[in-house]
């Protein structure tokens, strides 16, 4: 029994301290089991390997599936396809409904599974599979004579256009007018752990209980969404995730490899079937973010007031189940304008169904934004930051409502100071280092404070001042383990050694997605609401065995407020005069969030975040073949992240303050806006060095060398 | 086709039956249940799998389990003593946690074996592609430890913190 709780804030003792991860010896030992490294101890006895055959076509009907070969090869157990795939009870969710029906919807698409005695006869089983395909001519270029779908909404639920005022009339009244378009490249999550599950399905008191261990930012999301596709109640539906090697988005929902396994493992009761996605198939079936063209009009005063905001975007979903990337939503929260218009409007492509990757929306609309905010201070004249500050608004542009604790300007002056800023020089290209151009650049970065709902804790008294605090919530490598502890200990008011935290595990209380910077806010709130309901219910010296299970209630204040993270980034540049080269010494950013639980996981959050951004920025690109219509990008030596060499000084800082209406632990959530603004921060440091605009991402040497 | 051979892991010698297809890799992982090197890729291009194969760092994808009969490999789990105790951990592991340099902790492995390795080259005198004199010893700079370490990908971005990570063991 689950209750609801009005939390009070926290009196924080461990909170906003160092605690070492709780998990970091099991990590640095290796020792720490992620999804298929289960074993016996864990009920995963002689395990099956399972292999995804994909389609080699974008388009068309499967006619054939000849399964003779790979059945004959040593260690092959069986075949299926869409004929002999068990049935599912709905198949509404196009991606999740596999080897239902012949049709093939992109290049890449699950067409046969392959199971096998070893890893090896599965893999060269799946090789042997031969399919035969009626090909149907398919469309897989985004272009924006083609993206003119409107959606009903954007992700999550956002309206999908908006206007205010007269924005054609203010841009014709403007003195100054920026009018480009702005363009960010696929992208792909690529956590170093790829996608994994292992499933087995038994019984439990009489009834069929499909268990799995699956790297998944949110182990309860996992059991809903298979449940009623396998005609099952959700409690006959058991995942565990006690260690997920990231996800940033990608793991953030079941993708279709996860129903493979299920329904693999339906075919041979019993015994635990086990899947490791490839480096190579996850470029088709874990998800990915679309590319993004914003089109974009600033009309200003001579004094860089805005008068006027257009951003128009175009983006693409897959024909097979729909996803609109929310690229222009900060657009209408971040600065005054009386006049203001966004847009999105898709191509539905036969292609790979896109998702979340960390910051969806923010991440690329701010590129866009924020580049065009550097390009109006240099055609006003005015210092970049000094435009912000005449641009920022009384309450928030979007709602109306009174921001709670807005303190973008308070990040840019720390982050000026810190950075040296006030010895900028006012032109570009003005700085040379030898053969190296050099400049600066800085961008805004925002994010919104999300608490999900659907959360509870329970916390039971373990004796002799110990207790049990769980929860089914997720640790991607965020450091929740670590923070809900503290929180745990701080809201029974016990040191952090007394809490034994359990997460991870659907049979635990419901817990939301790690995502959307979400999960702290959420489940710690939760954590609170059941420690202090325990307090209340069962005093300060508990008998051993007690327990509370409970959810916290919404902030009667919240419904008055706009919740938003904000934060400044700062970026040095070096521009090498003949080759290109593009080289980034410093980037800094300084983050307003609310109270940082931990400062040394939430450091490593913002750096984390930086250090992706740094990498959307000048080298991170999926590049689709339209004529076949799949990523011939799809290994780590095509898609490049930032490695060791590419990450120089960077460094992060927060501001000290406390979010109480939002949380009871004052934070507001960190994951997404280390990302934010620093692709843009990056391109307007080029642009500071050389002179030279580009208005897409990645920025490749190449861009440098064409004038 | 099926052979067997013997290798020493983490101090216990293991015999081991592997498809000639096998990579020393999915011998250790899904054969031999030693999962302390991780599978990022498969194509040695993220570092993950990394073990020290006979006192060197290796990648075990890229490596066929037949063609290392008799190898004595140590993995991250090896490193710490193969005991539970965090006061037996081996001072790069130390480092690591010292400077959280790791989030997911999915690479973290295959870093710390690899920064072992970076160490052991430089007091051999090694020179990497950043060395300027290739005749002297090489000085373990950020910049060494940058180069040297960029076989090894993390995706969490923990670079800052893996880089005074090494900088730490190397003083140590």
């Amino acid at each position: 029994m689950s209750v609801e709780q009005q939390t009070t804030p926290v009196r924080v003792r461990s909170i906003g301290t160092h605690l070492d991860r709780v998990d970091g010896v099991a990590k640095v030992t290796g020792r720490a089991p992620y999804a298929v490294e289960h074993g016996e101890a864990d009920g995963v006895v002689d395990p099956l390997h399972l292999w995804l055959v994909q389609s080699t076509v974008a388009k068309g009907v499967v006619v054939d599936v000849d399964t003779e070969s790979a059945r004959d090869h040593p260690g092959v157990i069986a075949v299926l396809d869409h004929a002999s795939a068990p049935r599912l009870a709905e198949s509404d969710d196009g991606e999740l409904a596999i080897l239902q029906e012949p049709t093939v919807h992109f290049r890449g698409q699950i067409v046969a599974l392959v199971l096998a005695e070893t890893s090896e006869a599965a893999r060269e089983g799946a090789a042997l599979v031969n399919v035969s395909y009626d090909v149907e001519p398919h469309e897989a270029e985004l272009r924006e004579d083609n993206a003119s779908y409107r959606p009903d909404s954007v992700n999550p639920d956002m309206e999908t256009d908006t206007e205010e005022g007269d924005v054609d009339a203010a841009i014709a009244a403007a003195d100054i007018v920026v009018e480009q378009t702005y363009r960010t490249a696929y992208e792909h999550n690529n956590p170093l752990e790829p996608h994994a599950t292992v499933a087995w399905w038994d019984e439990e008191d009489g009834r069929e209980i499909l268990s799995m261990f699956d790297s998944s930012q949110g182990v309860h999301g996992v059991a809903q969404t298979l449940a009623p596709m396998l005609g099952l109640e959700v409690d006959q539906v058991r995942v565990r995730a006690p260690y997920v090697g990231g996800g940033f988005g990608s793991k953030g929902e079941a993708h279709a490899h996860v129903m493979a396994t299920a329904l693999a493992a339906r075919t041979v009761r019993g015994r635990p079937v086990k899947l490791a996605v490839t480096r190579q198939q996850m470029f088709a079936l874990t998800g990915y973010r679309t590319a993004t063209i914003s089109h974009v009009r600033l009309g200003a005063g001579a004094d860089g007031r805005l008068a006027a905001i257009e951003h128009r975007v175009q983006e693409q979903s897959s024909a097979l189940k729909e996803y609109a990337e929310q690229t222009a939503s900060p657009t209408r929260m971040m600065y005054a304008a009386p006049h203001r218009r966004t847009s999105h409007r898709l191509a539905l492509l036969d292609v790979a169904v896109p998702s979340w990757m960390r910051a969806p929306g923010e991440m690329p609309g701010m590129f866009a934004h924020e580049v065009a905010m550097d390009e109006l201070a240099v055609e006003c004249g005015l210092d970049p930051i000094e435009l912000r500050i005449r641009n920022e608004p009384e309450l928030d542009p979007e709602t109306k409502k009174p921001f709670n604790n807005r303190r973008l300007l308070d990040c840019f002056r720390r982050g000026a100071e810190r950075f040296g800023w006030s010895s900028r020089p006012a032109h570009a290209r003005a700085t040379q280092d030898g053969d190296w151009w050099v400049g600066t650049g800085v961008a805004s970065a925002t994010y919104p404070a999300m608490r999900m709902p659907g959360n509870a804790a329970r916390v039971r008294s373990l004796g002799a001042g110990r207790y049990a605090v769980a929860i089914g919530s997720v640790d991607i490598g965020t450091g929740a383990r670590t923070v809900l502890t503290q929180i745990a200990a701080d809201a029974l008011g016990v040191e952090p050694g007394a809490i034994d935290l359990a997460i991870a595990d659907t049979r635990l209380p419901p817990a939301s997605v790690a995502g959307g910077s979400s999960g702290t806010s959420s489940w710690g709130s939760a954590v609170v609401a059941a420690a202090q309901r325990f307090r209340a219910d069962h005093g300060e010296h508990p008998d051993p065995g007690v327990e509370t299970t409970a959810s916290a209630a919404d902030d009667p204040q919240a419904d008055e407020l706009a919740f938003h993270s904000f934060g400044s980034v700062f970026a040095e540049a070096r521009v090498h005069r003949w080759t290109g080269e593009i080289r980034v010494p410093r980037l800094l950013g300084v983050y307003s969030v609310g109270r940082v639980i931990n400062p040394t996981t939430a450091r490593s959050q913002f750096i984390g975040g930086l250090v992706m951004g740094l990498s959307a920025g000048l080298f991170e690109e999926s590049y689709r073949d339209a004529r076949f219509g799949h990523m011939v990008t799809q290994d780590l030596a095509s898609y490049h992240v930032a490695s060791h060499a590419d990450v120089l000084d960077i460094d992060a800082e927060w501001l000290e303050e406390s979010d109480e209406v939002f949380t009871p632990m004052g934070s507001r959530g960190i994951g997404e806006i280390g990302i934010v603004g620093t692709a843009a921060a990056v391109a307007n440091a080029t642009y500071h060095a050389t002179g030279m605009r580009v208005r897409s991402i990645p920025i490749t040497p190449d861009r440098f060398l064409e004038s | 086709m099926d052979e067997t051979i013997r290798l020493t892991v983490d101090g216990a010698e293991r015999t081991v039956e592997v498809d000639t297809r096998t990579t020393l890799l999915d011998a250790l992982r899904e054969r031999l249940e030693v999962t302390a090197p991780k599978k990022g890729c498969d194509h040695g291009q993220c570092g993950s799998c990394t073990v020290l194969l006979n006192g060197r760092r290796h990648l075990t994808c890229l490596a066929l389990a037949v063609a290392h009969d008799g190898a004595e490999i140590t993995t991250a789990d090896g490193l710490a003593g193969g005991g539970p105790s965090a006061d037996r951990l081996h001072p790069v592991q130390q480092a690591f946690l010292d400077h959280d340099g790791y989030q997911c902790g999915y690479c973290t492995p295959g870093q710390v074996c690899s920064a072992v390795g970076v160490l052991d080259e430089v007091k051999n005198g090694h020179p990497s592609h950043v060395t300027a004199d290739l005749e002297g010893d090489p000085d373990l700079t950020d910049d060494e430890i940058r180069e040297r370490m960029s076989g090894n990908l993390c995706r969490c971005g923990a670079y800052p913190g893996i880089l005074a990570a090494v900088r730490q063991a190397a003083g140590a």
